[in-house]
This record gives C-alpha cells, sequence and structure tokens, in this order.
C-alpha cells in the first residue's frame, strides 16, 4: 500500500512534468515561430493578412450556414467557394512571388501578379453566374 | 503508313546533316551558321507536314461508312444527341437549357435540359453557327456526321504536343500517328457516330495534356487552361469521374514519392478549386463535387495538400527540428482526426452519396450482374476479351510494356503520371469493353516513347559510324563519344548491320499496323447499324434499310399523337425519326418504367393488353430478323426483358421460359414463352 501510494507520487510528478514541457514546447514553438515569420518581407506579410482575411470570412459564412440552414446551396458553395478560391490564389501568389523558392526564381513578378488577376477574374465571373 | 517512314526518314537526315556539317567546318564560320538554320527550318518543315499529314489521315480513315452508304448518323445513342442538336440551332441556347420533353418516357417526361450532358451539342452547333456565319450553307446534320473525325484529328495534335511535353518531339509524332489510326479510338468516332465520346476523348487528353504542362512549369495560366480543360470534359461525358480521381492520385503518389514541389502545389490547387466552381454549372453535374463519394478523393487529397504544405512551411521557418516534431505530432493527429470524422458522419450520415451502380461495377465487377440487370445488359459492359484487346491495339500491345519500362529509365513527373494513366485505364479497359477507349490515348502514347526511344537508339548507332570518318580531322560534337564507340565499333563490326535490320524490322511491323487499322475500321466499325448490308442468295449485296422505313411509316401512317412501346433501345431513333411519343427510351433513368415495358412484353397477352391500357400505348414496335438471318433483335434480347422486368415484378420469372435450361423459339420453346406478347 506504501508502494502504491508512492508510484502514484511518481506518476503525478511524471505528468506534471510532461505537462510542464509541453507547455514550455509550445511556448517556445510558439515563440520561435513568431521570430522568423517577422522576418518575412512586407510584401509577403500583406498577401498572408489578404489570405487570413477570405478564410476568416469564409469561416463565418459557415457559421451562418449553421445558423440558418442552407437552403439556396448553391449560393453558399459559391460564397465559401469564393473565399476558399482567392485565398488559394493568393497563395499560389506568395509561392511564385517569393525570392526564397529556387524553382520560380526566373518567372518575373510581373507574370505571377498577372496570372492572379487573369484567374481572380475568371473565378468570380463564375462565382457571380453561380450565385443564383 | 506515309507519315511514319517520313519521321524515320526525318531523324536519318537530320542527322546525316550535322555529319557534312563538320567537313564543311574548314570552309567558313559563315556558311557553317546559314547550314545549321537550314537544318533547324527544315526540321521544323518536316515537322509541320507529317503533323499536317496525320490530321487528315485521322480525319479521311474515318470516312468508311459515308462513302459506302450516306452519310447518316449510326446507332441508337446518336439520334437522341442529333434531336437535341437540332432543337439547340433552331430554338436557341436558353430553350435548350430549359427543354422539358414530353416526347420521351410517355407519361413522365424527360427534363433534359437538366439531364444531359450538353458539350457535345454546343460544339456541333458552335461549328454550325461558324460555317453560316462564314456563308457555307451545311445541314446541321452533315455538322453532326463529321464532328467526330473533326475532333479526332484535333487529338492527335493534343498527343502530338503530350508526346513532346513526356519524352520529346519524335515521340510525339508517333504518338499522333498511332492515335490517328488505332481501331480502339476508330469504334467510338468514325463519322456517324455522334456520341460523346467522340469529343469526350479530345477534352480527356486535353485536360490531362495542360495539366501536366501545369506541373512541369508550375504557372497559374496553364493550371487555369487545365481547369477549363475540365470543364469542358465534364459537359461532354460523364467519364470525367476518372480524370477527377486520376489527378488527385497522381498527386497523393507524388506527395508519398517526395517528389513534391511548389509547382505542383499551384497547378492542382488552382485547377481543383476552378475546375470543381466550373464543372458545377453544368445543371446535371449539380453539387456532385461536393456530396458525391466519387469525387471526395479530390476533396481529401485538396485538404491533405494544405495540411502537407503547411508543414512544409512551419519547417521551413523554424530551424530547430525537435520543436518542429512536436509541432507535426499534434498536427497530423489532430488532421487526421478531424478528416476521419468528417468522413464518418458524411457517409453515415447519407449526404455523401455513396459510389452510383455505374462505377461501382468498375472496382467490383460482378456487382451489376446480381443487382442491377440493366447495366449489366448492355454488351459494351461486359468485361474484355483478349482478342478484343489485340484487334484494338495489335502491335501497341506488347509496345505498351516496352514504354513502360523506358518510362521507368527517365522518372520525372510527367513520365509517372502517363505511367499511372496507362495502368489504371488498362485496369479498367480490362473491366468493360467500352473502357478501351479511355485507354487508347495512353497506350498510344507510351508505345510511342518506346518506339521513338529504340529508333532513336538505332538510328545513333548508325550515326556514329559515319562520325567516326570524319573524328579525326576536326573535334566534332561528342568527338570523344564517337571515337570511344568507334573503338566499340571495331570489336563489333556487325552493329550496324544489326541495327539496320532491327531498323527494317521496326518498320515492317509499323506498316503491319497501318494495314491491319485500315482493315480493322473498313470492316468492324464502319457499319451504321441502322442500315444493314447481307449477302444475298447469289452472293451479291443486299442493302435493306428496314429500320427508317419503319419509322418513316410511323411517321407518315400514325397520327400525331400516337405512343409508341418498344424495347428501350429504339427509343431514341423512334422520336427523332418517327417523330412520336416512346414510353421508354436509351436514357434508361427509370428502371421502374422500363421494368413495366418488360413486363408487358413478357406477359400473356390479355395482362399486356391490361398495362398497355394503362400507359395509353396506341402501337408496338417489335424488331424480328428471323427473314434475313439479322440476329441482333428483340427475340435475342428478350431474355433481357425477362430478367428486368422480374428486377422489379416478381411475377415474372425466368425459368418460365427456358425448357430445361435451355433458351428455345422453335415450337418446342416453354409455353409462356408461346403465349406472350
Amino acid at each position: 500500500m506504501y508502494q502504491r501510494e508512492r508510484e502514484r507520487e511518481r506518476e503525478r510528478d511524471y505528468r506534471e512534468e510532461m505537462a510542464r514541457s509541453t507547455g514550455k514546447d509550445a511556448q517556445a514553438l510558439f515563440h520561435s515561430l513568431r521570430s522568423a515569420y517577422a522576418a518575412t518581407p512586407t510584401t509577403l506579410k500583406i498577401i498572408d493578412l489578404y489570405m487570413g482575411f477570405a478564410v476568416f470570412t469564409a469561416l463565418i459564412q459557415v457559421v451562418y450556414m449553421a445558423i440558418v440552414g442552407s437552403f439556396p446551396f448553391n449560393s453558399f458553395l459559391s460564397g465559401v467557394l469564393s473565399c476558399v478560391g482567392t485565398a488559394i490564389l493568393a497563395v499560389c501568389l506568395r509561392i511564385q512571388v517569393n525570392k526564397d523558392n529556387k524553382e520560380f526564381k526566373d518567372l518575373p513578378p510581373e507574370r505571377a501578379f498577372a496570372d492572379f488577376v487573369l484567374c481572380n477574374l475568371v473565378l468570380h465571373l463564375v462565382i457571380m453566374n453561380f450565385l443564383g | 503508313m506515309v507519315g511514319k517512314t517520313e519521321s524515320q526518314n526525318g531523324a536519318v537526315k537530320a542527322t546525316a546533316a550535322p555529319a557534312m556539317n563538320l567537313e564543311s567546318d574548314l570552309f567558313s564560320n559563315f556558311s557553317f551558321k546559314s547550314f545549321k538554320l537550314k537544318t533547324k527550318q527544315q526540321e521544323l518543315l518536316l515537322r509541320v507536314s507529317i503533323l499536317g499529314l496525320v490530321y487528315i489521315l485521322a480525319f479521311i480513315t474515318r470516312l468508311f461508312s459515308v462513302l459506302r452508304y450516306e452519310s447518316m448518323i449510326h446507332e441508337f445513342d446518336p439520334y437522341f444527341n442529333y434531336r437535341t442538336t437540332l432543337f439547340l440551332t433552331e430554338k436557341g441556347f436558353y430553350e435548350f437549357w430549359n427543354w422539358f420533353d414530353s416526347e420521351s418516357w410517355y407519361p413522365l417526361g424527360r427534363i433534359i435540359g437538366g439531364t444531359l450532358y450538353p458539350g457535345l451539342m454546343v460544339t456541333a452547333a458552335f461549328i454550325y453557327w461558324t460555317l453560316r456565319f462564314l456563308r457555307f450553307a451545311v445541314h446541321i446534320r452533315e455538322v453532326c456526321v463529321l464532328t467526330a473525325p473533326f475532333f479526332a484529328s484535333n487529338t492527335t495534335v493534343v498527343a502530338y504536343f503530350f508526346g513532346k511535353e513526356i519524352w520529346d518531339s519524335g515521340a510525339g509524332l508517333v504518338a499522333a500517328a498511332f492515335i490517328a489510326i488505332c481501331p480502339g479510338y476508330i469504334s467510338r468516332s468514325v463519322a456517324g457516330s455522334y456520341d460523346n465520346e467522340g469529343v469526350a476523348i479530345f477534352a480527356l487528353l486535353l485536360t490531362f495534356y495542360l495539366f501536366v504542362k501545369a506541373v512541369n512549369t508550375g504557372s497559374l495560366a496553364w493550371a487555369l487552361a487545365s481547369a477549363f480543360g475540365y470543364f469542358y470534359m465534364v459537359s461532354a461525358w460523364g467519364g470525367y469521374v476518372f480524370i477527377i480521381n486520376l489527378i488527385p492520385l497522381y498527386v497523393l503518389v507524388l506527395l508519398i514519392t517526395g517528389r513534391y514541389s511548389m509547382r505542383l502545389y499551384v497547378a492542382y490547387n488552382c485547377m481543383y478549386v476552378l475546375g470543381m466552381l466550373l464543372a458545377m454549372q453544368i445543371r446535371f453535374v449539380g453539387f456532385q463535387h461536393v456530396q458525391s463519394g466519387e469525387h471526395m478523393a479530390a476533396m481529401g487529397v485538396f485538404f491533405l495538400m494544405q495540411v502537407f504544405y503547411f508543414l512544409d512551411w512551419v519547417k521551413y521557418m523554424l530551424s530547430d527540428t525537435k520543436l518542429f516534431q512536436a509541432f507535426l505530432r499534434i498536427t497530423v493527429t489532430s488532421a487526421i482526426a478531424v478528416g476521419a470524422l468528417a468522413l464518418g458522419v458524411g457517409t453515415a450520415s447519407g449526404y455523401i452519396s455513396p459510389w452510383t451502380g455505374r462505377f461501382y461495377s468498375l472496382l467490383d465487377p460482378t456487382y451489376a450482374k446480381d443487382n442491377i440487370p440493366i447495366i449489366a445488359s448492355v454488351s459494351e459492359h461486359q468485361p474484355t476479351a483478349w482478342s478484343s484487346f489485340m484487334f484494338d491495339f495489335h502491335i501497341l500491345l506488347f509496345l505498351f510494356p516496352a514504354g513502360l519500362y523506358f518510362c521507368f529509365k527517365k522518372l520525372s513527373d510527367a513520365t509517372i503520371f502517363i505511367v499511372m494513366y496507362g495502368l489504371t485505364s488498362m485496369y479498367f479497359a480490362g473491366v468493360m469493353v467500352r473502357l478501351i477507349l479511355v485507354a487508347t490515348p495512353a497506350v498510344c502514347l507510351i508505345s510511342a516513347i518506346a518506339v521513338s526511344a529504340t529508333i532513336k537508339n538505332l538510328t545513333s548507332l548508325l550515326r556514329t559510324k559515319s562520325k567516326t570518318a570524319v573524328a579525326g580531322s576536326s573535334k566534332g560534337t561528342g568527338g570523344s563519344k564517337a571515337s570511344s564507340k568507334a573503338s566499340f565499333d571495331q570489336s563489333q563490326p556487325f552493329q550496324k548491320n544489326g541495327a539496320i535490320a532491327l531498323l527494317l524490322g521496326a518498320f515492317y511491323l509499323l506498316s503491319k499496323y497501318a494495314t491491319h487499322c485500315t482493315w480493322v475500321t473498313s470492316e468492324a466499325y464502319s457499319s451504321p447499324s441502322i442500315v444493314l448490308a447481307a449477302r444475298g442468295a447469289h452472293g451479291n449485296r443486299v442493302i435493306f434499310d428496314d429500320y427508317r422505313e419503319a419509322y418513316f411509316w410511323l411517321r407518315q401512317n400514325t397520327p400525331p399523337d400516337a405512343k409508341v412501346m418498344s424495347w428501350w433501345d429504339y427509343g431514341y431513333q423512334i422520336t427523332a425519326m418517327g417523330n412520336r411519343t416512346v414510353i421508354v427510351d436509351n436514357n434508361t433513368w427509370n428502371n421502374t418504367h422500363i421494368a413495366t415495358v418488360g413486363r408487358a412484353m413478357s406477359s400473356y397477352e390479355d395482362e399486356a393488353y391490361e398495362i398497355m391500357r394503362s400507359l395509353d400505348v396506341d402501337y408496338v414496335l417489335v424488331v424480328f430478323g428471323g427473314v434475313t438471318g439479322y440476329s441482333s433483335d428483340d427475340i435475342n434480347k428478350f431474355l433481357w426483358m425477362v430478367r428486368i422486368g422480374g428486377g422489379v415484378f416478381p411475377v415474372i420469372k425466368e425459368p418460365d421460359y427456358l425448357v430445361n435450361g435451355d433458351y428455345r423459339v422453335d415450337k418446342g420453346a416453354a409455353p409462356k414463352m408461346l403465349n406472350c406478347l
């Protein structure tokens, strides 16, 4: 019985230590991510901001659908897909413009932006047709 | 045939020219440059002329039935397509898109605007309007008849560019030549076969080519183009499910084998989102991309890619691997949990519909025979025999594994794609005869790689011999290689002869392929099944036009609102040519209705009369081939009527019509058989 108490104490200590270490890990992770992100150039940060906005809008639409119901399903789909689509295109633009990507080093950023605009145009034309 | 020998000559001629170059190098650099330019222009001229000849060849070889009989639409399904195209050109696009047809499926009618794939009709109507705009007074029927050969020619051009993307321009030319005359493709795209597949194979190959180009270049513009190609494919044929499953599978394979790159992300994501949105504009497809089980693989891979690349980005940002491992563990477990939960909830609650019978029978070939007799009854849906493969592919059948070998030797993103396309399509071609058509482009491309690589190796062996003669005088291109080859050659003096013998053997095989394809096209695939030919008593050829005569009799001698009951095979033709309302037709969307007709056909006359009265039937059409020895008439199909009717109405039992398990139609037939309608 005495032994079991000691075992339980040891288990508790071990779990506390793990929790503390994962907590410390998470904090360290967060910090290093933050510091690494701060080093990215402003243009990329703008694209990231746009992407975050698009995803946020999509989430709001999904919450709205969950509350109100999905009756004109095509409208719901077109709304969500327009947000998701433009977020994806923003990510693609970011990939193509980022100077650290060696695969795209001879792609001029103007061409990448022109492609981005063209794809967004097509996306929104289709969305307008699909909105119903 | 001409095209192929020219391509071999081209390879040899273009390589002989640089050999002569080295000699004239001694004269002046200026003449060297002008000679080199001329060689490049010569090569371009050769390539363009070969491609032009192949284009014309692909068109011409499909015209046998037009020359022999007349320019008309073959088979059953094309008549429906023709009727809808006629409607489209007469009434315009909005009427077509919102058309409700009360002339077929008698009491129910059919929402044609929402239950067809408009790609073929819109394409033909567009060609018709373009020709009319240019003041060519063509009839829409001519355009419909010749749409399939025209698009077959376009497919050869796409095959050329695809081959060029995967391997090199030589392989592209050979692929174009192969696909121009391959019987597997000709079978569904002769002049007069105005069916979805004629346009769909072009769209399929185009989508695949544009996607591979997008993956190779990583540009958003090409991915957008491939999304449009996918849209065209979705509008043309139900087989687009193959694309939407093959491409995610390909992405998955690339991710697993570690060949992923940023270009893959750009290409797949852009194509998936835009393609999905565009595809949902077709009413027949509707919301299937987010609700049907067949399309879930694409969505799953889409989410997987987001997670994967996000992890990749975090790994790049973090410099410490231990932290990253922890993060990785958390993210991966949570992502898998969320994904599995979503999939499970969706499937269990029925929101995500399971695989439909048509496609499920591809995965489990025995499913249709037990559960859905209509799918099992179509002769095109039977498993393929070896003889069909040989008939449709000839030498490509053994060039296919050779091509796979070459692809594996030089693995790249593009060759992995073509290998996957080839293997999956060959599996499905083995399950259903009809799908040999889908496998044909892959087989042609891979065989073209084998042929092109082999012939290039052989001609380069030939070339080295002529180069060693001048290797000593100047440092020519690959001079050191030539000298080493020269020493090699001296030890094996028969290498050049062997190369020539192998080349001649290759030419012989290719010419046999061309002869076989032409023979097959002429004999087997050029008969319009609506006009039949037979041998008379004295061996003379008798052409009988009974089908069309019967339909025109219906058109001229029955009241305009008469309703005709027949087996569903003839439904489209009756509506198109007889212009009368039918009870069931080839669309086979309502199994119970067809089973009612089957039951009427196989019940005793009084019961059948009741059923026909309830359906308001005025005329019954049956096809009987006893007088002319025509073997695919309604007596032959009768057992299927029994099976399908029995599938819904257990009153009809198949053993009632058989004598000791045998199907007999003479005096010794079963009593129910003798007394039924």
